[in-house]
């Protein structure tokens, strides 16, 4: 197919080929734009199959009418490298032109021109296109899920301050950063679950006890996954130095948990622990739902973090070994001020996508019975008053996760790309 | 002395705390079954499970055991697996070449599907296919054939069933086409080695696919006909397609998000592999005069599989385990079938729960060796 030869310009009649090129391919773009914006279809005087295919056919020829090897016109050198150095790209690109084209006024029209947000009921929806109103309506449930309207602004203290002391780190006089990682590793974990327990919670204070059943969507994503999150850590990090020990019965009881883990899928693990984690506790002793759902993603996602950390261990070279053993280091002495802080700061990125996958994962909590995001949706959309608007549910909640994803992903990229040219 | 006692004091506190921890809950389970009156033991899976499963692959009724019931949930669950590893692989291998395409749109349009697909829960996808996407089919009276014979409804996807006569001949001679094609290419690799002859093994091998299993059509009285799917009344407002084979909606809409959210993770591998390969390998083999296609087939894409393989397996695991999140639509899976139904009516919950998780580890465990020792195979052999 690339060998495939039109009749090809040369230095006389260049710009003949140039502008005829450009012209046929405008005309096919033209043609396709009307189509799908305004349903006209300029070239129905043709036969049916041959009216579908001109634009493709008349663009290709204008494409190829227009590839050199070097014009020294600057766009047009861009253009020829970047989306019509053969044949077959050439027809790949007007197809991809052609499908965004056509793609573009269904789309805008279901979500912006034709979809309604005023109004509070389903009356307020008459368009064809999207319902927002449904997502306004459903806002705070969404985010908040059945925990009681005007006890929110805990749920966003909450979250405020948490988030407040995480950053508290960076704020540290320079002869108190010796105590970072003791700081990050136990201190903040029991803050923020105090935080967490006494705000969201309440009981005591003079706060109204909200018990976690109401607990529910976004806000209940962000929970467990920061939870498991900050848990999983050094539960990971003691299993890692467990595998990588030079102790038979603690490598091989590491390794058998870890495998054993990796190998079950978290929804197995989440009805392990409704069904079967309570026969396995004393009998006068009650566990409440979220706090045994926490147990079981952390004890999941400890075996994932834990094999991050090894790869972190595994990179650093042995020399850092040979050399903390030569001053006289006993194993925990290299290891806590040697070998981990080399190894954690290499695997930054890595636990940044543990973490992702763990957001990612939070959705499944519905199999017990626990409502974040896509669990109160589910419940949105078996609503009587509000039947038949599960679309506009699973669009909203898709961006939100994807822009949560998408903003965590670029930023591990960001941080990979840091530590790799610093070693 | 003192060392031997470093070392093996550590190992036994370990092993001690573990086997307290195991002691502990073992203790508990047992006097809480004793005050359920709950008795441990599997032998309620030879007993008359009654229940219906909807769509199973092997005769099942209620009148079956639950070991049957687990049997049918494994393979429903290894069926959609299988569907979904074969489109998430052609996906996958197309967009991680199209990312590295030279073409500016291909490459984008690649990469943001990728970051597209990769970045939505996977819950959310399966939520969004079967409740928003495939609930906006038309009704079975109303469908419209696609490609003649097929009926993409509401209630699922209707496609011919294949009705063979004598269909152990026809495999019977697939095998001995398989065979044959494994002698032959030994023994013009076997020719290559000696005379440095090259003899036409594909060429061969492909009139054989044809031609062998063709004449068992003619002379070995194979059939082969097609059940078409038909409408069917069954009262005033319910019609269904009688005939053919009907993929329920469910099966649909977790291939569908399971292929697309998996092949974004292939398609990253299949680009880290491609990308592994030095440019100079490339210089190099063109530089002993072998054209691009010799280049592709015998120096770069064994390499490239040499870096693509691993991580891609490790992928298909992961869809086998997250085709477990087939329970929140309702598709009769492993865990849908014997950690759902079959749990609410034996109340064995130690027991079923084991059984899923160890069903889920030894696929992996499998995998995972199977893996190991084609690592040890395909690695590099410095001598």
């Amino acid at each position: 197919m690339s060998s495939l030869q039109l009749i090809k310009s040369n230095k006389q009649n260049f710009y003949y080929f140039l502008y005829l090129g450009l012209f046929l391919f405008s005309i096919s773009i033209l043609d396709v734009t009307l189509n799908a914006f305004l349903k006209i279809n300029i070239t129905a005087f043709l036969p049916n199959i041959l009216s579908i295919f001109l634009p493709l056919i008349i663009g290709f020829i204008g494409l190829n009418f227009i590839r050199t090897e070097y014009s020294g016109i600057k766009s047009l050198d861009l253009i020829n490298k970047n989306i019509n150095t053969n044949n077959f790209n050439s027809i790949l690109t007007l197809l991809i032109i052609f499908a965004l084209i056509k793609a573009t006024p269904p789309s805008l029209s279901w979500m912006i021109f034709d979809a309604n947000i005023s109004g509070d009921s389903k009356e307020a929806c008459t368009g064809t296109g999207a319902c927002w109103t449904y997502v306004k309506v459903w806002l705070r449930r969404f985010m908040y899920g059945m925990y009681p309207n005007d006890l929110h602004w805990r749920i966003n203290l909450a979250f405020i301050l948490v988030i407040a002391l995480g950053f508290f780190g960076f704020f540290l006089r320079n002869n108190l950063k010796k105590y970072l990682a003791l700081y990050y590793v136990i201190i903040y974990p029991i803050i923020a679950f105090l935080v967490i327990y006494y705000l969201i919670s309440g009981g005591s204070f003079g706060l109204v006890w909200v018990e976690t059943g109401a607990w529910g969507g976004l806000s209940l994503t962000f929970i467990v996954s920061f939870f498991c999150l900050i848990f999983c850590f050094p539960l990971g990090m003691v299993l890692a130095l467990g595998r990588r020990s030079s102790l038979p019965m603690i490598r091989y009881i590491s390794i058998g948990y870890i495998e054993f883990w990796r190998g079950v899928p978290l929804i197995t693990v989440l009805f392990m622990s409704s069904v079967m984690f309570p026969m396995f506790l004393p009998e006068d002793f009650f566990m409440d739902k979220l706090v045994r759902v926490i147990i079981a993603i952390t004890l999941f996602e400890g075996a994932y973090c834990a094999e991050v950390i090894r790869g972190g261990l595994q990179a650093l070279p042995r020399g850092q070994y040979d050399a903390a053993k030569s001053l006289g280091m006993g194993y925990w002495k290299m290891h806590i001020f040697v070998i981990l802080p080399q190894a954690l700061k290499l695997v930054i990125p890595g636990i940044c996508n543990t973490f992702l996958a763990l957001v990612k994962d939070t959705p499944l909590i519905f199999v017990v019975g626990l409502a974040e995001l896509a669990g109160m949706l589910a419940l949105a959309k078996t609503n009587p008053k509000w039947l038949g608007f599960a679309m506009e549910g699973y669009v909203f909640a898709a961006i939100i996760f994807w822009i949560i994803c998408y903003a965590m992903s670029k930023y591990s990229y960001n941080l990979e790309a840091k530590y790799k040219t610093e070693r | 002395m003192n060392n031997k006692i470093k070392k093996i004091l550590p190992q036994i506190i370990t092993v001690l705390f573990v086997l307290g921890i195991f002691g502990f809950f073992t203790f508990n389970a047992q006097i809480n079954m004793d005050n359920r009156g709950i008795d441990f033991g599997f032998g309620f899976l030879n007993q008359e499970s009654s229940f219906d499963v909807q769509f199973s692959l092997i005769e099942y009724s209620g009148s079956h055991s639950y070991a049957r019931a687990y049997l049918v949930g494994l393979l429903n669950t290894l069926l959609v697996s299988f569907i979904s590893i074969i489109f998430c692989t052609i996906l996958g291998v197309v967009i991680g070449v199209a990312r590295l395409s030279s073409n500016f749109l291909i490459r984008n349009s690649a990469a943001w599907y990728v970051e597209f697909f990769r970045n939505i829960p996977l819950l959310l996808q399966i939520f969004f296919w079967y409740y928003a996407a495939l609930r906006a089919l038309p009704l079975p009276e109303k469908a419209e054939p696609w490609f003649g014979v097929t009926y993409m409804t509401i209630k699922g996807y209707y496609i011919p069933a294949f009705i063979w006569n004598n269909l152990d001949i026809f495999l019977y001679s697939i095998l001995a086409v398989v065979i044959s094609i494994i002698l032959i290419t030994t023994y013009a690799k076997k020719v290559q080695d000696n005379q440095g002859k090259q003899i036409p093994v594909f060429l061969i091998s492909l009139g054989l696919i044809f031609i062998i299993p063709g004449l068992t059509f003619l002379i070995g009285g194979v059939t082969l006909d097609f059940g078409i799917p038909v409408l069917k009344k069954l009262s005033k407002t319910s019609y269904i397609y009688e005939g053919g084979i009907g993929l329920p909606p469910e099966l649909i809409a977790l291939v569908l998000a399971l292929s697309l959210y998996t092949s974004t993770f292939v398609a990253e591998c299949v680009r880290a592999g491609i990308q592994g390969i030095s440019k100079g390998q490339k210089e190099a083999a063109a530089s002993v005069g072998l054209t691009p296609n010799q280049i592709l087939k015998l120096v770069v894409m064994p390499q490239a599989l040499r870096i693509i393989i691993p991580p891609t397996t490790n992928q298909y695991l992961n869809l086998t385990k997250n085709s477990s999140l087939a329970a929140a639509i309702a598709y009769p899976d492993l865990v849908l079938v014997f950690a759902g139904t079959a749990l609410m009516q034996t109340g064995k919950a130690i027991e079923i729960v084991s059984i899923t998780m160890l069903t889920y580890l030894s696929i992996s465990l499998a995998i995972a060796a199977i893996m190991n020792w084609y690592n040890k195979k395909i690695e590099i052999k410095e001598k």
